[in-house]
């Protein structure tokens, strides 16, 4: 059996696809795909194995593009992926997610859900999100007023998470319907209420391996873990540099575990803390941190990681890998210990998936 | 027959269409919608909702500005022009 291990990578210069194997040492590097476009994510659909990358051109409005060879060709759509006439232009699309079922989701920008039952050729409208009785209120974050990650239920397929910026989590239980704030005991230290129902900075949060209810989350004012599907969640930031970040990933094996990329501060350069690279890690639900800088810059490294800029791999040991503003790709074979440089010439990275295939 | 000339930035989305196309008089919506039943998907690239023209878009008919009510006449051109604009 030979496994390929690829490194999906979103720019605003389109998307790139970095390929090794197993040991996932040596990087090749094929792009930009996507004609160029501003790419925000980019996923592979269980089952057919298509990469489908979420973006949007400045002059041609957004768009999900489909591949079906690994990125060798590509087609795309917009098909249905509009609040109608009467609504908001519709800027770009910012993330992307599988259901259990085969659904593709994807997040947009004015913040909004839309969903597909065709791989992405045509895209429906969950109304229920955008009709919320707290829409009016939803004020954009820094990078816009944008729905960026989607956690569907493992198994359930009524159930799914979204966050938006800055406005928070949200669940459905009942197929994207209706829709709850999932919000209790997150702050919101920049609003005069610091634990409103909505209005929570959250940046990324994941689901933590076999633990459906137990989310981590990263949100501008600290990381917090939930155990009952985000309806109350407490604080672990306590052991890390600081409470600002981006990026989280989850263990694919063990529920403790998490990393992070904590960064300076909203208001100070939102770089890494002195200007040293390290991913921190938990083993043990966020009660502990441990730093690693092995293989980063430990001086001079004023890097920033966007949210979706972290991704890991299924293999074991398991592979991280994070891209920075300033196109700069990173990765580690042995679970976040020590990095190796992969490229420093890729445009600003903007989000990172891994792969594994075997055949 | 109406002469429509399309930029090469959307050609490269649509593998296979030509740069140059021959459709019916009426207005500059009239001609997109002409243009979508032979190349699925190019309404979206150019109109946003509204309906109107995606902001970047310039649509010039015989060499004026126009938009989407602008009528096009048997004999005329359009270009479709992507703007100047978008950087870095």
């Amino acid at each position: 059996m030979t496994t390929r291990t690829m490194l999906l990578v979103g720019t605003p210069k389109g998307a790139f696809v970095l390929e090794s194997d197993a040991e996932r040492t040596d990087w090749s590097v094929q792009g930009p795909m996507c004609e160029g476009w501003p790419i925000h994510d980019i996923i592979v659909e269980p089952g057919s194995g298509a990469l489908l990358a979420a973006g949007g051109s400045p002059w041609y409005g957004p768009a999900i593009f489909r591949s079906e060879d690994l990125g060798a060709t590509w087609t795309h759509s917009s098909v249905g992926l509009t609040y109608g006439d009467d609504g908001e232009a519709i800027k770009t699309t910012w993330s992307l997610a599988a259901g259990p079922d085969g659904t593709i989701y994807a997040g947009v920008e004015p913040a909004g859900l839309f969903r597909s039952g065709d791989g992405g050729a045509t895209w429906a409208h969950v109304t229920g999100l955008t009709d919320h009785p707290t829409r009016s209120g939803w004020q954009p974050g820094n990078g816009g007023l944008i729905l960026h990650t989607i956690v569907p239920h493992p198994t359930d397929r009524d159930r799914v998470w979204v966050g938006i910026s800055a406005v928070g989590v949200f669940e459905t239980r009942d197929g994207g319907a209706t829709w709850e704030p999932r919000n209790n005991g997150v702050r919101a230290d920049f609003s005069p209420d610091p634990h409103p129902e909505t209005g929570q900075c959250v940046h990324k949060f994941a689901a933590a391996a076999g633990q459906p209810e137990t989310l981590y989350q990263q949100n501008h004012c600290g990381v917090y873990r939930s155990d009952d599907g985000g309806e109350h969640w407490d604080e672990i930031t306590p052991g890390l540099p600081g409470q600002f970040g981006f990026p989280l990933v989850t263990d694919p094996r063990d529920p403790d575990t998490a990393w992070v990329i904590p960064l300076n501060g909203d208001d100070r350069g939102r770089y890494m803390p002195d200007a040293s690279a390290a991913v921190w890690r938990t083993h043990d639900r966020g009660q502990s941190w441990v730093r690693s800088g092995d293989g980063l810059p430990q001086a001079n490294a004023y890097l920033s990681v966007l949210r979706e800029a972290m991704a890991r791999d299924t293999l074991e040991p398991v592979g991280i890998a994070f891209g920075t503003g300033t196109g700069q790709l990173w990765h580690s074979a042995d679970a976040g210990v020590s990095w190796n440089l992969v490229t420093a010439d890729l445009p600003a990275i903007w989000s990172v998936e891994s792969v594994v295939l075997d055949s | 027959m109406t002469t429509v000339l399309l930029p090469r930035s959307l050609l490269a989305l649509f593998p296979g269409v030509e740069r140059r196309h021959e459709v019916g008089a009426g207005t500059v919506a009239t001609v997109i919608d002409e243009l979508e039943a032979a190349v699925p998907g190019i309404r979206d690239r150019l109109v946003q909702a509204g309906p109107r023209l995606r902001p970047h878009i310039n649509v010039f008919v015989d060499g004026e500005p126009g938009d989407l009510d602008t009528p096009v006449e048997t004999s005329s051109t359009v270009h479709v022009i992507p703007a100047v604009s978008g950087g870095a």
